[in-house]
């Protein structure tokens, strides 16, 4: 029997909603896929960019925002930030091949324990789906990309 | 005359740029050529590949290495120009960040060798012949470098001691870090901690420009040629993606106070790891669209109108850094999810 791919997924919960979410998700003892590494941040919209970018060189092979609903920013419009870079974010990393699934905002509020867990479930059988990222090794070759990658001949995409 | 300390220019993946920046110091080349020798410099002397690897280690006192690391050529040159060489500087954007030649890490190489010599509306090249790293014709064979998969830069090859910013640098700077140089060479006087940032002011460009800044609203974004700016506000309150707030100062704004946004080839800010991320957190805020209040579904559509006005988000924050930046490089072949390159 082969060992199934289990993905590490970085999850960046903000502390009034999303962080909640999942201490009641634990203290109600709902069970969810354990691949999310929680990160906890004030808010999402301090979830810089570079955050979620280091967070896919050094071996994440998703990326999870979690924040309050729009209209319940703990800081009135943080999460609407975070929203606008997300969106952003999305179509750039598009253009450097990283798969739509591996990086997702959701919003889960401090009562929404069961909601917050489906959706980890969700994306965990999505990145699951998709493989290892492993960016470091199979996309720059290992070493802080001093190695240099010579790629096998690929078919053209249109 | 031996006494002079050595100097050596050489050039990677560039354009030349980075060589003409030099010798545009105006009068100062003059106390340059008094000061140094020039013990390799391929745009303005003819020295061969043998004299440097005929030199003893470290006979280089400075050197100034431009150009991204593209083909093997180009590594083996930044290996031999370090071990001779005292002080290496990575010499241009090229050199510290990868710059329009990393560019190509947005695809792979074949579809640059495609574009360069296959489908393109001005080549003629019916018969798909491409270079090749080994030919043999009678005479032998033949060899050319091998062309990289992925544009580096120096520091991704070698150790630096200094990066040098600037597609091209400007001449002020080059002639103020020299300076610093010479004074350290000649009068033993404190050279900056290596790995240092040398010729720029360590403040955003904004700090450098005159234009007039307010809160930033932005609603739609333009090309450049969509728009006629106006001469006094601000460019990206316009919607013209202006990189100023997340490049470092030293070039004097020259770009922005023209009517042009900044590129960004000053390179990031200090203690700001990858310039294209922090450049795209700056824009999204400022994004003027999607209020508190609004359904989950309009706040997304309206958002992502205005994301959809700017043209091409990686080559426009990463056109200079792309080599630097925290992913390198985009994943090829990605769509099988397999993360194969």
């Amino acid at each position: 029997m082969t060992k199934q791919f289990e993905p590490v997924i970085v999850g960046f919960l903000c502390n009034w909603c999303s962080y909640r979410a999942a201490d009641l998700a634990g203290t109600a003892r709902i069970h969810y896929a354990p691949n999310m590494r929680p990160i906890r941040v004030m808010c999402s919209g301090r979830v810089d960019p570079q955050f979620v970018l280091k967070a896919l060189r050094e071996g994440a092979d998703g990326v999870m925002i979690a924040g309050c609903h729009p209209g319940e920013c703990h800081y009135v419009n943080g999460n609407i930030k975070a929203l606008r870079r997300f969106i952003l974010l999305k179509a750039m990393l598009r253009q450097l091949g990283v798969e739509e699934e591996r990086v997702q905002l959701v919003w889960a509020s401090a009562s929404e324990g069961i909601i917050l867990a489906e959706k980890v479930d969700k994306m965990t059988k999505a990145v699951r789906a998709l493989g290892p990222l492993n960016w470091n090794e199979k996309v720059i070759g290992g070493g802080n990309g001093h190695k240099v990658v010579v790629a096998a001949p690929v078919a053209e995409e249109v | 005359m031996s006494e002079k300390p050595k100097l050596a220019m050489y050039w990677g993946a560039a354009c030349g740029g980075c060589e003409i920046s030099v010798l545009n110091i105006h009068e100062h080349i003059l106390t340059v050529d008094e000061i140094f020798d020039i013990a390799f410099f391929p745009c303005i002397a003819d020295f061969k590949v043998h004299h440097v690897e005929s030199y003893d280690d470290g006979y280089i006192d400075v050197c100034l290495f431009n150009g991204a690391i593209r083909n093997s050529e180009n590594e083996e040159m930044a290996h031999l120009l370090r071990k001779k060489s005292k002080v290496l500087v990575a010499f241009g954007s090229c050199a510290y960040e990868g710059c329009i030649p990393a560019l190509s890490n947005l695809t792979s190489k074949e579809a640059t060798f495609n574009t360069v010599y296959g489908e393109n509306a001005s080549l003629d090249n019916p018969d798909g012949i491409v270079p090749l790293t080994e030919v043999d014709v009678a005479e032998g064979t033949l060899t050319l470098p091998e062309f990289y998969h992925t544009v580096k830069s120096l520091d991704q090859v070698v150790d630096v001691d200094y990066y040098l910013p600037g597609c091209p640098p400007e001449s002020h700077q080059i002639w103020a870090v020299l300076q610093v140089v010479v004074a350290g060479l000649l009068e033993g006087a404190p050279l900056p901690p290596a790995g240092s940032v040398v010729g720029v002011t360590n403040v955003a460009v904004c700090e450098e420009c005159d234009r007039v800044k307010n809160e930033k609203n932005i609603e739609k974004f333009y090309r450049p040629y969509q728009i006629i700016p106006d001469p006094e506000q601000c460019l990206l309150e316009q919607g013209i993606v202006c990189m100023g707030l997340a490049t470092n100062g030293g070039c004097g704004a020259l770009c922005p106070q023209v009517g042009m946004g900044c590129r960004g080839c000053y390179g990031p800010l200090p203690g700001v790891e990858d310039q294209g991320a922090k450049m795209l957190s700056a824009v999204a805020s400022v994004i003027g669209a999607g209020e508190v209040g609004m359904e989950e579904a309009e706040l997304e559509e309206k958002i992502q109108a205005v994301v959809d006005t700017i043209a091409d988000p990686a080559g426009t924050f990463y056109r200079f850094s792309m080599a630097h930046s925290m992913l390198q490089r985009a994943k090829v072949n990605g769509s099988n999810g397999k993360g194969e390159a």
